[in-house]
């Protein structure tokens, strides 16, 4: 008998039904919801226009300031003022104004843990299957939705099973795994489906380094990137290790629509050429491409052990002249440990600029802004047109690593 | 939802919501305002053929591309009684239930049928083409109740009692 794909184990645990299968259409019920400044406004109104008087359950609510912080333009505080109101007005007591990207929120709090199903007005909600929560993207009004409601509709994606085993090459991260990945399944290559992984390449990466992958699925347009709950999850998340608590075994016995199988040893650094995320090339063949700024930062790559990877090359060393680099952690629960572990007095005398935790540059409002013919290395996820400035700023996404040596010589260069 | 039968317009693969409504014309007042532009960059004339109650028939990936709400808003305005395609990109998907506009997954007419034919739509149970009938997936309550309400919105009003 045909066993189960990780996102049927998860959504049969979350709707009580053990025949559940790809395709099926089922009502969930979210263990948690989260609502970033862009989209709290719009959310509220249709929320009102609905008729609705209470949230479901305001327990189960979080809302998170990020995008918009700082305020950058003149109308931005009006979000937060609509958020603030809407928390009081529904007694939503998980509201954080200034503590760093949802997506890096989202996990590091807690508030999503293994098993879960996690809705978010925004597509990076995949970030999540990180640490083997189903969560994904959605709109305002179907958000609106759920917080009169308590359930929304889906349907249950295919899977795409992607397997690596061995051990990664030095100086290659799980960035740029899923770079390479990315290219290979091209932008639009799982659309609607899940991207399941495994292998002991993947038994070995931390839980940041899995919410790394898992943060950058959407861009091959999948619905989610789920990861198998290990005991280092479990601790992440302060579960047991076992299936009553979403942590269920890896058996291999689902019915995948596709299989991909890569040897670690095979990876090698890249990164993601303007202005298509699926545009992947080795670092080795981007010879000649001097830059004007590096971003470290982001809900992909703006973890402690991205900062400490960046630290570890500009230690005792300055940005080549005229490149800037900007330094925003995801969190503020990172950024005083990068200050303990004595992180941000390397990037300091390195000349690094040092931004409060939030999304920065990533969104591009703000801190950052490029201009027509300037060239950026960057450790986020998106190098859409214009996404960082004009359209004709180049972007090229790649690994903490590959960003730090490039800030150092001021050229795209992995060392 | 009671059957009904409507006039087919053929439709392609990878129709993203670029064509049905331009990035251009997203920021006009309302859906009517935009409507004369349905489908402008592949099809310009179609806002003035298709009348209300009848079909589009399109091949793989219909509404790819951006999560603009206004795309089955658009297409619900036109008159459009529903969309049968191939397959459905995601977030097209469930914008168009919430805004009430009926798709229907299948990939057995598409060669058979031609513009200008008359399909005949039973929700949940078959397409009939010159009399020969296709079996189509059926949708939950739940989910035909949001579409028989006109949309999300208009559900959690009548579930909620507001006029």
């Amino acid at each position: 008998m045909m066993g189960a794909t990780l996102i049927e184990k998860i959504i049969r645990r979350n709707v009580h039904d053990d025949n559940v299968k790809a395709g099926d259409i089922v009502f969930v019920k979210p263990d948690r919801v989260m609502i970033h400044d862009i989209f709290i406004p719009f959310v509220a109104d249709k929320f009102h226009e609905m008729g609705f008087k209470k949230v479901w359950d305001p327990d189960k609510v979080v809302i998170i300031y990020d995008h918009m912080v700082p305020s950058s333009q003149v109308d931005d505080t009006r979000h937060f003022r609509s958020g603030d109101a809407f928390a009081k007005e529904q007694g939503i007591e998980h509201i954080h104004r200034a503590d760093g990207v949802c997506h890096q929120l989202m996990p590091e709090l807690r508030y999503a843990t293994p098993g879960d199903v996690v809705f978010g007005t925004d597509s990076h909600t995949v970030t999540y299957g990180g640490v083997g929560a189903f969560s994904t993207g959605i709109g305002y009004t179907e958000m609106a939705g759920i917080l009169g409601t308590g359930e929304l509709w889906i349907k249950v994606p295919e899977t795409i099973r992607v397997n690596v085993n061995g051990k990664l090459p030095q100086g290659v991260t799980s960035k740029d795994v899923i770079l390479t990945i990315i290219g290979d399944l091209t932008a639009a290559g799982a659309t609607y489906k899940s991207m399941e992984f495994s292998g002991d390449t993947f038994d070995a990466m931390s839980v940041s380094e899995r919410l790394t992958m898992a943060n950058m699925t959407i861009e091959a347009g999948a619905k989610c990137g789920l990861f198998y709950a290990d005991e280092k999850t479990a601790e992440f998340s302060g579960v047991p290790c076992d299936e009553a608590h979403g942590c269920f075994k890896d058996e291999g016995d689902g019915d995948y629509v596709q299989v991909l199988n890569y040897k670690a040893e095979d990876f090698v650094p890249v990164a993601a050429c303007p202005s298509q995320v699926d545009k992947i090339r080795p670092i080795s063949e981007l010879k000649d491409i001097k830059i004007d700024q590096v971003f470290i930062g982001s809900c992909t790559n703006g973890r402690l052990e991205d900062l400490r990877a960046a630290a570890e090359i500009l230690k005792g060393k300055h940005v080549a002249p005229y490149v800037k680099l900007i330094i925003t952690p995801a969190s503020r629960s990172i950024y005083i440990k990068a200050v303990q572990e004595g992180l941000m007095k390397i990037f300091n005398d390195a000349g690094a600029i040092i931004m409060n935790p939030g999304c920065g540059l990533c969104c591009g409002r703000s801190g950052g802004i490029l201009t027509d013919g300037e060239t950026v290395v960057a450790t986020n996820n998106r190098n859409f047109l214009g996404r960082m400035g004009t359209n004709k700023v180049n972007i090229y996404l790649a690994s903490p690593v590959t960003a730090a040596h490039s800030a150092v010589k001021g050229y795209v260069t992995n060392g | 939802m009671a059957s009904f039968t409507g006039k087919v317009f053929v439709l392609g693969d990878d129709i993203d919501t670029d064509i049905i409504i331009p990035t251009e014309y997203l920021a006009l007042k309302s859906i009517e305002d935009m409507r004369p532009y349905g489908f402008y960059p592949l099809r310009p004339e179609l806002p003035s053929l298709i009348k209300s109650g009848d079909i589009i028939v399109a091949g793989s990936n219909f509404g790819c591309g951006s999560s603009r709400e206004q795309a089955p808003e658009v297409i619900k305005a036109l008159g459009v009684k529903c969309v049968v395609a191939k397959s459905f990109a995601r977030i097209f998907y469930r914008n168009s239930i919430n805004n009430g506009l009926l798709l229907i997954e299948n990939s057995d007419i598409q060669d058979r049928i031609k513009e200008g034919d008359e399909l005949t739509v039973e929700p949940g149970k078959e397409l009939v083409l010159n009399g020969e009938a296709f079996r189509i997936g059926s949708l939950p309550d739940n989910l035909m109740d949001i579409l028989n309400e006109g949309g999300l919105v208009n559900a959690m009003k009548k579930r909620n009692g507001v006029k």
